[in-house]
């Protein structure tokens, strides 16, 4: 499913709204959820999972197909944690 | 960086406020695109979010794990997990705030 299909199916459910209503409630939804995360802050979606920023140190990493050193700067990555209603969903518990 | 946790209340206010739908219906449909989003991740579908991420489903085959306190080898079922792949734009999003000048190169 891709963010059309699902901006539609939320639009058959509901009649009275938009398409355009659904699509920027849709990205309304996501751009909170990226606007957190560029704070530096935590996404807890109960249920669903929480989206979280982990720290990478700068370190020396190496050029895999010449061997030669060179310098990884510090960086954030987004980390995402399936909640435990999903993970007992996708296994039929 | 703040540290303050985010839920589904902040996500209905920021639905309030850009739509214009009542506070209730708000709230209403971020659970209802939650909802679908799960259903579909559930189905072992993927769900594809431009400019945001994507979400997979992975099989896991079995494997024997180990009890950290005990020692004891423990089998671990097969299972599927869901797995969140983010986009480029979310990374470099986030570099670009967090890294002093950073977020403009994507090294991996």
């Amino acid at each position: 499913m891709i963010k059309s299909e699902l901006v539609q199916r939320i639009a058959e459910q509901n009649p009275h709204l938009y398409q355009r209503d659904v699509e920027n409630i849709v990205n309304a939804i996501l751009d909170e959820i990226v606007a957190a995360m560029a704070r530096g802050d935590r996404v807890e979606l109960r249920g669903f999972g929480a989206f979280s920023v982990k720290n990478r140190p700068a370190r020396q990493g190496r050029n895999p197909r010449t061997g030669t050193k060179v310098e990884v700067t510090e960086k954030y990555v987004p980390f995402f944690k399936t909640g435990k209603e999903m993970r007992e969903r996708l296994n039929d518990v | 960086m703040s540290g303050r946790t985010v839920t589904r209340a902040d996500l209905s206010e920021a639905v309030y406020q850009k739509v214009g739908l009542s506070r209730t219906e708000s709230a209403e449909l971020v659970e209802l695109v939650l909802q679908e989003i799960s259903d579909c991740i559930v189905r072992g579908e993927p769900v594809k979010l431009s400019s945001f991420g994507s979400f997979i489903v992975r099989a896991k085959g079995e494997r024997i794990g180990r009890n950290p306190k005990t020692g004891e080898e423990v089998p671990i079922a097969p299972r599927r997990v869901m797995v969140f792949k983010p986009s480029n734009v979310l990374k470099q999003r986030i570099n670009g705030s967090l890294v002093p000048n950073g977020g403009d190169e994507d090294d991996d």
